[in-house]
Order: C-alpha cells, then structure tokens, then sequence
C-alpha cells in the first residue's frame, strides 16, 4: 500500500508527491511494441545494467577487499576474486588501536532502537493529541511544533552540545538519545496520518466504555501501522547511520557506535584497507538485509524523509 | 468544540457522567502525552536555539564561565577569514556540481526505469542500493577506490591505457570526487521521488498529444517535465537544503594522509560545515561557529524561498 501524507492545514505535504509507487507501467515512455520498440527496449536493458553495475560495484569491491591477504592487496594487476579467501581482516575487527567492532556494533544496536521505539511512542502520542484530541491553543501548538522542522543542524549543533556540557552528558548516552526522541518531524508525520483515521472507529470504542489509553493503545496504533513502520526505518536508518552528532558528544571508544568507529581509519586506509573493508561490510550489511525483506517499506519511508525538508 | 460532542445518545445522567469521565480522560492523555513531549522540544530545541543565537554575538567559549557581548564581531571577523571565505565558496561549487547532475541523472534514472517493463522492481531495487547503506563505511570504500597508486579507478584506467588521475590528493579533482560519491549515493532516492511523480502523471494527457502527432520530445517538454514541477521544486529544494550543510563524505574522503585535516588538501573541500566543526569542537570556539551557522542559515533560508518563487512561476499557464 502506499502512504499518501493527507495535506493538512500547513499546506507542507503538497510538497511531497504522493508516493504511488507501485503501478508498472502507469507511464510507459517506450512502450512495448514490435520491431524497433522491442529493441529499443534490450538496449535500455543493456545501458540499465551498466549502470547497475557502477551501483553494485562499490559493494562487491567492498567485500573482496575484505577477504584479500594483505599482499594481494598491493597486488597489480588487481585481482577480481581473492586467490586465498582469508577472514584475518575480519579477526582484526576485534583487536583496534581504539575500542573493538563487536562493541561498536552492539552500542549501535542499542543506540538506533532505543530511539526508534521512543520516538515512536512520543511522535505516535503527541500526533494523535493534535489530530484527534481538540483542546484550546492546540493547533497554534502545532505550529510551533512544525516551524522547529525547519531548523538545519547547522544551527542547532553548537548550542545543544554546550547544552549536553552544562548537563554532563559528554560522552554519555543520554547526550544520544534523549534529545534525539523529540522529534518535531515524527509527530507531523504521526499527526497527518491519524488525521484520516475514522472517527467513528474511536467513538465506538468509546462508547464501549474504553479509556483514551486503550483507543490509543488498541485502536489508533494497529491502525497506524504503515506510518509507524515508515517512521520506525526512517528513524533507524538515520540513528544507524548518524556521524555527526555522536562524533561531537563521544570520546571513550568502548562506547563509539559503528560510523565513528570506522571513521577512525579515514586517514590509515593504505595500511589498513583490509578490516576497514570488513568493519564496512558490517557496517552496510544489516541495513541491506533487512531492506531486501522489506523494500516497499524502505523506499517509502525515506521517500517520505524528504518532507521535514 | 465540545469533546463530548460525538455521543449521539440522549443525555440521561448517565450519559452526562459518562461524558464527564470522557472529558477527564481525555485530559489526562493530553496531558501525559504533551507535558513530556513540550518540556523536551522546549529544553533540547528552543532553549539551545535562543541561546545559540545569541551566542553568536558574544565571545562564547566551551566550558568556559562567563560569555561577553561583542556585538556583531564575528560576523565581521567572518567576512575577513580567508578560510570562511573559501569554505563558503566551496559549499556554493559543490552545490552547483551536485544538484544539476543529480536531477538530470534522477530524471533519465526514472524514466529509463519506469519504461523498462518486467526488470523495473530490480533495477528500482539496485539503482536504490546506496541509499540504504551507511554512508561511512561507503565513503571509505570510495575513497580506496581513489586511491592514486592502488584504487581500482586507476587501475582500471591503466589496464586500458589511459592516463592515471590523482583524484582526492589534487586541489583541483578532490571536490568533484567527493560529488562523484555523492551522486553514486544519494541519485537512487532522486529516481524513486520522480518515479513517483511519473507515476502521478494521468496516461491520457500523453495519448491525446500522440494523436495530435506530438514526438517524444515534444511529449517529455510539454507534459511530463511541467507536470513533474511539484517533485522538482522538491527535489531542488531539499537538495539545497542537505548540500550546503554538506559534513560526512567531505570529512571522510577528504583526509588523505594519516594525520590530515579533513577539508584538504589545501582547503580545496573546505565546507562551512566542515570548517565550523573545526572552529568549534577543534578551538571551542562557539560564537564564532555558531555566527558561522547563523550565515548559512540565512542563505538557506533566501535561496529557498527564491528557488520556490522561481520554480513556481516559470511554468505557470
């Protein structure tokens, strides 16, 4: 299915194209005919395969690397597929100048899903407060709420890290969750969705002598499923991802999270290129997983990223 | 209006105790929900951002007690610092490298895709690939692949004849490098926003200018590229948006010896982001980085709204 952010009174979502991505076809710019239209045809075939191979070629380079014996690293020509496999590169993962990957992987895993499953929460509750829940001043609220959307990272980095200063919490992981799970544009995302949901649905559930917490609980959110796992990719990819903020706030390597674990190695690839390939591959290999298993899923909700824009 | 408003039922005292009870109720979500949520965006979003901009006008210090008003002193110190200068003009170049070819490559992308029949899920899925992928570990990856003597770029170019580049090690080749990767990057999400757009396009405005013998030039000009105006003004706007704030791949392909700064060599991929982490998490110095952001912040903010003006009038009917 796909997820059509209504447009609300903010007039933002008509930004966003609505994400119909599932109608082969719908434009045929070369349509299937006979002759020269078929092979006009294998040979858009032929040149999207190139191209696919420049997309794919980084990764597949990427786990050669990583199997390759330090001397045929330096080898030319290069080889195409290593002559002795050997996981040493992968071994070495444990044994850095600073911290250890399978620390750096398990401080990521924590990091990106303890803020996905709250941001989930506080977007989901506060969305359904200022789509459902009327109450005097709520949609100048909301306002508000959206105008914190606009606000680049530019602007707001150097004051939240003297914030997290004043608080004590370099280096700690409340600098890297808590700030992060009030998230201005996970409750817009929240609020335009549940804004279509029936309102008869929660009245009858009302009516059945329901209180708000179960309407919420046990209607609103199953039917919210499509937004809430939208937001759920988007806000994890993005915490698994994120460079930036966790580069400011972290110092002791037992507590980096993946992307600033191997940022170590950007200046020491020519010594070194053998486990940075392998930290890559696992860097890169879950997300990839899961996006295989949940595509649709995926490209919406990144397609849908672009509205905080 | 009323909260108790959607019980149709006749108010009988039990209905009117009921609806009392809803209403308590409903407060008390609200209040549950709003009181964690405002207290948070207040202290983490718009206390920092009062703070912050005022910072920028005083001589603040990190960890430092006590901050002077120096007025607009880091602002005119901005306008004086070669090194600013150049960082601003490399995030412009950098913008004006990136966003033509990554929409022009996101529009061809998508409707190649669009019109490649029963092969459009797997070309959709790897041209989409990068997107998902950290971009760390990719920017590492490319950035052995740059390497001079033993990436597979030159190698590549040697094994068939041509002359080797230096790529991220010349003051001259390094930007345009750093927007190769993120073209490779970030072209599969500009592909799927505008093959949602295609998509949005009704099939009939096409068969009515084929039989009035319009070509497929005259199709892409006349219907799709006007009909497509939404998700381009998108597209570019949000491109400008992510462009001039530039940090991760400049950071991590830009560093080329063991103990370089990133933004090298020679200032030649100095961006403003770049250059303001340095300014501030390298010299803590904030007032000066935070003056820094506050200038990006305005051009953002006019080349937005100039871009969004523009782009809506030109193909007005």
């Amino acid at each position: 299915m796909d997820i059509r952010v209504p447009a609300g009174p903010t007039g933002l979502a008509s930004r966003g194209a609505p994400l119909a991505l599932d109608r082969p076809d719908a434009v045929a710019v070369t349509r299937d005919g006979r002759g020269i239209r078929r092979l006009e045809r294998y040979l858009l075939w032929l040149l999207l395969a190139l191209g696919a191979v420049v997309m794919v070629g980084p990764f597949y380079w990427m786990l050669v690397t990583s199997l390759k014996v330090r001397q045929e690293l330096l080898q030319y020509p290069p080889t195409w597929w290593p002559a002795e496999p050997t996981l040493a590169n992968w071994r070495a993962l444990n044994d850095l100048a600073a911290g250890s990957f399978s620390l750096f992987f398990r401080n990521s895993l924590f990091v990106s899903s303890t803020i996905t499953v709250l941001t989930l929460l506080t977007s989901a509750m506060s969305g359904y407060v200022f789509a459902k829940l009327p109450f005097p001043g709520r949609d100048r609220l909301f306002w508000v709420v959206l105008s914190l959307m606009m606000i680049p990272f530019t602007v707001s980095i150097i004051p939240s890290y003297a914030l997290m200063v004043r608080f004590g919490w370099l280096d700690s992981y409340w600098a890297l969750i808590v700030p992060i799970i009030f998230n201005p544009f996970g409750i817009f995302l929240m609020r335009q969705f549940m804004f279509a949901l029936p309102g008869d649905l929660l009245d009858a559930a009302r009516i059945d002598g329901a209180s708000e917490f179960r309407v919420f609980f046990q209607v609103v959110l199953p039917l919210s499923q499509a937004a809430l796992a939208a937001l759920g990719i988007l806000t994890f990819l993005a915490q698994w991802d994120n460079f930036l903020w966790p580069l400011v706030i972290l110092n002791d390597p037992d507590k980096f999270t993946v992307p600033i674990g191997l940022a170590q190695f950007r200046g020491r690839l020519g010594t070194e290129v053998g486990p940075t390939a392998a930290g890559s591959v696992l860097a890169v290999l879950p997300v990839l997983v899961l996006y295989v298993f949940a595509q649709r899923r995926f490209v919406e909700g990144i397609a849908l990223s672009g509205l905080k824009g | 209006m009323a909260l108790g408003t959607n019980l149709s039922l006749p108010a009988t005292r039990k209905a009117r105790r009921r609806r009392g009870g809803r209403d308590a109720d409903q407060r008390l979500f609200v209040a549950v929900t709003l009181v964690p949520t405002l207290l948070g965006l207040l202290v983490f979003w718009i206390y920092p951002l009062a703070n912050g901009l005022l910072g920028s006008f005083t001589d603040w210090q990190a960890f430092a007690s006590s901050r002077e008003f120096i007025g607009l002193d880091n602002y005119r110190a901005l306008r004086d610092d070669p090194v600013f200068v150049k960082a601003l003009g490399n995030t412009g170049l950098y913008t004006l490298m990136y966003l033509p070819l990554n929409v022009a490559i996101g529009l061809v992308l998508a409707m190649a895709v669009e019109g490649s029949g029963k092969l459009r899920g797997l070309f959709r899925t790897v041209y989409f690939l990068p997107v998902v992928a950290s971009a760390i570990a990719t920017a590492l990856m490319w950035k052995w692949l740059y390497q001079p003597s033993l990436g597979l770029f030159n190698q590549i170019l040697d094994l068939v004849g041509l002359p080797t580049q230096s790529y991220l090690a010349s003051t001259t080749q390094a930007l345009p490098s750093i927007v190769a990767y993120s073209l490779w990057k970030n072209v599969g999400l500009t592909m799927v926003l505008f093959m949602a757009g295609l998509n949005g396009i009704d099939r009939s405005y096409y068969e009515a200018a084929r039989v009035d013998g319009a070509g497929r030039l005259r199709l892409f000009w006349g219907i799709t590229v006007p009909l497509l105006r939404p998700t381009l003004v998108f597209v570019v706007i949000t491109g400008i948006i992510e462009t001039l704030q530039v940090f991760g791949p400049v950071f991590i392909l830009s560093s080329v010896g063991a103990n370089s700064p990133p933004g090298g060599p020679a200032n030649s991929t100095m961006v403003v982001a770049v250059y303001q982490w340095a300014v501030a998490f390298g010299q803590l110095n904030l007032g000066y980085g935070m003056a820094m952001g506050m200038v990006l912040f305005v051009i953002i903010l006019g080349v937005t709204l100039t871009q969004a003006r523009f782009l809506r009038q030109s193909w007005e009917y």
